[in-house]
């Protein structure tokens, strides 16, 4: 069974987000479910600092021994911020997808669209996995 | 629904992540396919290949058969031997590449893949139809476990009194491995030294924890399909559906050399192989690497200067060479300033010779 931290929002594209009760700027990344579906990962591309983003959009990908899958931003807003450390050692996805695995911040305008609780996200891996 | 092997609750318990390929439900890797990947290269992995489909003949022709059903002359294997070889249709196309072992004088074992052994089966049966043989699909009776890597010799010897050291490579000879009876190969699709062995379904869960327990020592770890392909892709070999395919003769492949047209007698395909064998191939299967950290995949098209001269069979992240690597068949003569088209982004490849990656011997 997956990790699925209780204090984060998910897609069910197996993003998930964090900060987004307390803080105009949320962190973004990928799941534990999807890391371990997707094995080690190999190279990660991210949007650019500045860049403004809507809901649903692909921003960038995250590439793997097997596969290739594309990152969605699941909110609207400016990029602020990327994680050059998981750039530079995608492994980071693998061994820390929650936190030195971080992907973007975005400084969200407007509501986000679709996102999972906790239980909810738990209910989809379960029958996916 | 997937078919299991006779290991799919070992799998189930190192934790593998399970996946359908070719209708069974096969181990991807049990941990990091990187991390088996290096057993593999530096000490050994144990692979369960049960997939594979194992076709017999036996009889006084079936040598002659298989000489008539194949592009190969395998009425010349001495027994004991196994020879590469291809099964090709009446253009010439590949419907399969397959090792022959030949076990005694009237017995022969072909080894297909495990997306192709039914039709390989039934090909052999219509084929070997005038000659004095029988063919028997024994696919459902056999599990496979292979150990690959530069220990795996000790690993077995641990287990088995047999001559290892006396077993060529491309040679298998039957023998007992921790009591139990086995066809013991010294093949394999790794690139590295090891052996294949071929156990009645019901020897292949002692055989594993046997193995298991010999290598812990050496390193040994259990080694998914993911690696396996990794591993492959290295060493330059092709892969049915990506490097081989009906459209494609063994020429096409850059593979004429396993096309015995010396061989007594006809053989399918013989006549449009012989109407090609002499022709400049338009397109020739090259290594590509990526001088980026995107990684070029099966199916991607391969530009020069903006156009399409290529396309790529299959592609991965190489350990080995620590860049993205793939095989592609590109066209005669465009050498230099290619390019993969990754969705959009013309990332800049070096070509060089098959393979990627070579043991020292």
């Amino acid at each position: 069974m997956s990790n699925i931290p209780d204090d984060l929002s998910y897609t069910k594209e197996h993003e998930w987000v964090a900060g987004l009760d307390d803080s105009t700027t949320v962190t973004i990344g990928i799941t534990a479910f999807a890391a371990e579906s997707l094995g080690d990962v190999v190279f990660v591309q991210l949007p650019e600092v500045g860049s403004t983003v809507e809901p649903g959009d692909s921003v960038g990908e995250v590439e793997s021994t097997k596969s290739v899958n594309e990152i969605y931003s699941p909110v609207g807003g400016e990029v602020t911020e990327v994680n050059q450390s998981v750039v530079d050692d995608p492994g980071l996805v693998n061994s820390d997808p929650y936190g030195e695995g971080w992907m973007f911040k975005v400084r969200v305008e407007g509501d986000p669209e679709d996102l999972l609780s906790p239980e909810e996200y738990t209910a989809l891996t379960s029958g996916e996995s | 629904m997937s078919r299991p092997t006779p290991l799919r609750d070992v799998h189930q318990s190192l934790g593998a992540t399970l996946t359908d390929f070719a209708g069974w439900l096969m181990p991807l890797r049990y941990g990091s396919e990187s991390a088996e990947h290096r057993a593999v290269r530096e000490a050994a992995g144990l692979f369960d290949l049960s997939h594979m489909g194992e076709i017999f003949l036996t009889g006084p022709q079936a040598g002659q058969a298989l000489d008539y059903a194949l592009v190969g002359h395998l009425s010349a294997l001495a027994p004991g031997r196994a020879r590469y070889t291809m099964i090709v249709n009446e253009r010439g196309g590949v419907l399969d590449d397959l090792i022959v072992y030949r076990l005694g004088d009237e017995e022969f074992m072909v080894v297909a893949n495990a997306s192709n052994y039914e039709k390989v089966a039934g090909e052999l049966r219509e084929r070997a139809g005038p000659y004095d043989a029988v063919v028997e699909d024994r696919s459902d009776r056999y599990a496979l476990i292979a150990v690959q890597g530069p220990r795996a010799q000790e690993i077995l010897a641990t287990l088995t009194d047999a001559d290892l050291d006396g077993l060529k490579y491309y040679a298998g000879l039957p023998g007992q491995v921790d009591g139990r009876q086995a066809l013991i190969a010294r093949t394999g699709y790794t690139g590295e030294d090891g052996f294949e062995l071929f156990v009645a379904n019901q020897d292949a869960v002692p055989l594993w924890h046997a193995i298991t327990a010999a290598g812990e020592p050496y390193g040994l770890k259990p080694a998914g399909l993911s690696s396996r392909d990794t591993l492959r892709l290295e060493a330059g070999m092709p892969l049915y559906g990506n490097e081989l395919s009906a459209e494609l003769t063994p020429f096409d492949a850059g593979l004429g050399r396993v096309v015995k047209f010396d061989k007594p007698g006809d053989f399918v395909g013989r006549s449009a192989l012989e109407a090609v064998k002499d022709d400049s191939p338009r397109r020739r299967l090259v290594g590509l690497v990526a001088r980026s950290r995107r990684v070029p995949r099966h199916g991607y098209p391969v530009t020069k200067d903006g156009v399409v001269v290529g396309e790529v069979t299959s592609g991965a992240p190489s350990q080995t060479l620590g860049k993205p690597i793939a095989m592609a068949y590109v066209d005669t003569g465009a050498d230099s300033g290619l390019a993969v088209d990754i969705r959009g982004s013309h990332e800049p490849m070096d070509l060089v010779e098959l393979p990627f990656y070579r043991r020292n011997k």
